[in-house]
């Protein structure tokens, strides 16, 4: 097969007028991206795409048409491209959600819709920011397990009423739609952000983690929990549904707990 | 629970130098213990005011005469009573306090340039400290009828001399 073959043809062949369960509506749309190249500028400026996408479209297969057929220097991280990875976090029409979680008919599809990168984070090249801020607040809350005494020689037993307790928080896929959502991790970045709380929550109020202590000790710093302002930023943004803010929250108490 | 010693927290912040240095953390591990104080007083003293400042509604504008009762006599009245000046003092504290801390945290998060940081708090502390030294100093020392150059003066129901 030479590169050049064509994507191949639908081996059932349908005649136009049946259509049927497999017509799927089209229509156009205007994208517009926040364009930055180090290398060309140091400004930043919008570029718009007119395309013709498909009703099942995502925001992410509008990236792909843009980037396979119009503008092959368009950068954008993305990996398994099923809501899994969160490589495709970024700012949709002034929100922050996964590019391949978003369709395309559940925006306004008559005004442009604006795909910025996600806030707080140095912009790398166009949609890409640099994760390692994120990830530096998310090493140091020890986001591992951590257990005393001998290691059991099966795996270590959890009632399901144990793992209830912190399911929610188990469910980050780390793509930082939630810390990038928040104004107060806009301003300096010091703040550890909701991504690292959640993922202490995780192991906090895991019954078999010992090193609870330690990781309330290192979110009560001054650029720690005490710092969200329960905006419900971080909740809104998360594509996973995990209640961010009640997390935070439930930390600050544990934190309190521990204190009186 | 006690803290266990024997694990090292993994910092890794000057470690790999990949991060820029805006984002590692002042100092790296400055203790909270005064964001939590600060924190959990926003809560109680905001429930403490909740009280006091509808009490001190409903005396002022409700009761008796409710709000045409209220001139410098009906102040001083008040005053005269040990169980209003401390009232009034615990509203003006918390109120100032509360109000302070909830700037202080506002320009904490939307002040990005330390210089303007610093001088905004410094402006923000001096008149909160001005307001509450003022505030007590009149509540406690507040006379109705002072004798200026040995003259009684104040209000029509003070003395003759």
């Amino acid at each position: 097969m030479t590169a050049s073959t064509a994507e191949p043809a639908s081996k059932v062949e349908l005649p136009a007028s049946v259509g049927g369960g497999g017509e799927i509506p089209t229509f156009d749309i205007t994208l517009r991206v926040r364009r930055y190249n180090p290398e060309v500028s140091e400004e930043s400026h919008w570029d718009e795409f007119k395309l013709t996408m498909y009703g099942t479209d995502r925001v992410l297969d509008a990236l792909h048409k843009v980037k396979w057929e119009h503008d092959g220097s368009l950068s954008f991280r993305r990996s398994c491209a099923h809501g899994v990875c969160g490589s495709d976090a970024m700012r949709i029409n002034g929100r922050n959600r996964l590019a391949c979680k978003t369709l395309l008919k559940d925006l306004d599809t008559s005004k442009p819709i604006t795909v910025e990168p996600i806030k707080g984070l140095p912009v790398e090249k166009d949609l890409i920011v640099d994760m390692e801020p994120f990830f530096q607040s998310y090493r140091e809350i020890m986001p591992f397990l951590v257990a005393k005494g001998h290691e059991p020689t099966k795996e270590r037993l959890q009632s399901p009423e144990d793992r209830e307790r912190f399911d929610d928080t188990t469910k980050c896929i780390l793509c930082a739609a939630c810390t990038s959502s928040c104004p107060v991790f806009w301003t300096d970045g010091q703040y550890f952000g909701p991504a690292a709380i959640v993922n202490a929550h995780r192991f906090i109020f895991d019954s078999r983690d010992d090193a609870g202590d330690m990781r309330l000790e290192i979110l009560n710093d001054k650029e720690g929990v005490w710092r969200c302002r329960t905006i419900f930023n971080c909740s809104e943004a998360c594509p996973r549904g995990i209640q961010v803010t009640k997390a935070i929250s439930e930390v600050k108490q544990a934190i309190l707990a521990r204190q009186f | 629970m006690s803290t266990t010693p024997d694990i090292r927290f993994p910092r890794s912040s000057s470690e790999t130098g990949r991060v820029a240095p805006k984002y590692t953390r002042h100092g790296g591990g400055t203790k909270g213990g005064f964001e939590m104080a600060a924190w959990l007083f926003m809560r109680l003293s905001g429930i403490v005011l909740v009280v006091l400042i509808f009490g001190h509604l409903f005396v002022n504008l409700m009761v008796g005469n409710g709000v045409h009762a209220i001139d410098f006599g009906f102040v001083a009245g008040k005053w005269a009573s040990p169980f209003w000046q401390w009232w009034d003092l615990a509203m003006l504290w918390l109120a100032m306090l509360h109000g302070t801390n909830g700037v202080r945290t506002i320009v904490n998060d939307y002040a990005d340039r330390d210089t303007v940081r610093f001088w905004l708090l410094v402006v923000l502390y001096a008149a909160a400290t001005a307001i509450v030294i003022l505030g007590t100093l009149v509540i406690f020392t507040f006379d109705p009828c002072p004798v200026i150059n040995g003259v009684r003066t104040g209000a029509d129901f003070c003395p003759k001399p």
